[in-house]
């Protein structure tokens, strides 16, 4: 998995590219939102348009980037979402949890 | 009724790169099926699952030691067994992680995958050692949804 890192308007965008699953994805996805954090982000926005699988070690990272990301003052929310992305969101009923978005401009406004 | 032959089965060392390697003959084995894409992406998906925990929590990600899946189709279901050397598990014991409190725990999922993605799984303990995970896919279901719990032996 390749993970893309830009800034827009407060907002640090990550957007992997490929496999968010077990020991090996799902590592890349911990160690960019760690390094977001570590460089000052506080609203992160996941863009994955691009990822092709996430199995439940993606999603475990997903939950724990969430929670990090929350309990240190900050927001993350998702952008396009792939057809089954949304299904696991849905059968895991984490739709509840996260802000989704299809549109990145709408997406960054959220974080006013 | 589609047929599988022969039956495939292979056997991977403990490595996490290795389920890459079971997907792929996995999709290439369902090609022979002419299932669906979704039938064939959420089968795939179970068997990442089930070879994840194999690796993770059965063999300790111990690399010399082994996990043998089996494929094939047995009474008009897709069986899938994957097995492992590990001491095994309680899986009435596993938390359910549509639970409020567990909703936002980062693990717990893996077998709750299996259970939405196929239409069957059960354990079988050996008293030697080493677990057993059947997964069964009905051939005409196409959607993830509820699993019969068979229930281990």
């Amino acid at each position: 998995m390749k993970m893309a890192m830009r800034q827009r308007q407060g907002v640090t965008i990550l957007q992997p590219k490929g496999k968010i699953t077990i020991g090996a994805g799902d590592v890349a996805l911990r160690d960019a939102v760690h390094e977001a954090l570590d460089a000052g982000a506080k609203n992160i926005l996941i863009n994955l348009r691009e990822t092709t699988t996430m199995d439940s070690s993606g999603i475990g990272e997903l939950v724990s980037a969430y929670t990090t990301v929350t309990n240190r003052g900050g927001k993350l929310r998702l952008l396009h979402l792939p057809p089954k992305v949304q299904d696991i969101l849905q059968i895991t009923q984490l739709v509840t949890v996260f802000d989704v978005y299809d549109d990145e401009d709408e997406a960054i406004g959220s974080f006013d | 009724m589609a047929t599988l032959t022969p039956r495939v089965e292979l056997a991977i060392g403990s490595r996490f790169e290795n389920i890459d390697l079971v997907q792929v003959v996995v999709k290439v084995s369902l090609q022979q099926l002419r299932l669906d894409d979704d039938t064939s992406h959420w089968i795939g998906m179970a068997v990442r699952e089930a070879v994840a925990n194999a690796i993770k929590h059965g063999n300790r990600q111990d690399p010399d030691k082994k996990v043998e899946v089996t494929f094939g189709i047995v009474d008009g279901d897709v069986l899938i067994e994957v097995r492992d050397e590990g001491s095994g598990f309680d899986p009435a014991g596993l938390p359910d992680p549509l639970e409020p409190a567990n909703l936002l725990k980062p693990g717990g999922r893996g077998i709750f995958f299996m259970r939405k993605f196929m239409d069957g799984i059960d354990y079988d303990f050996r008293p030697e050692g080493g677990t057993v995970v059947r997964l069964r896919k009905r051939l005409e279901t196409s959607a993830p949804g509820e699993t019969q719990e068979d229930g281990s032996k």
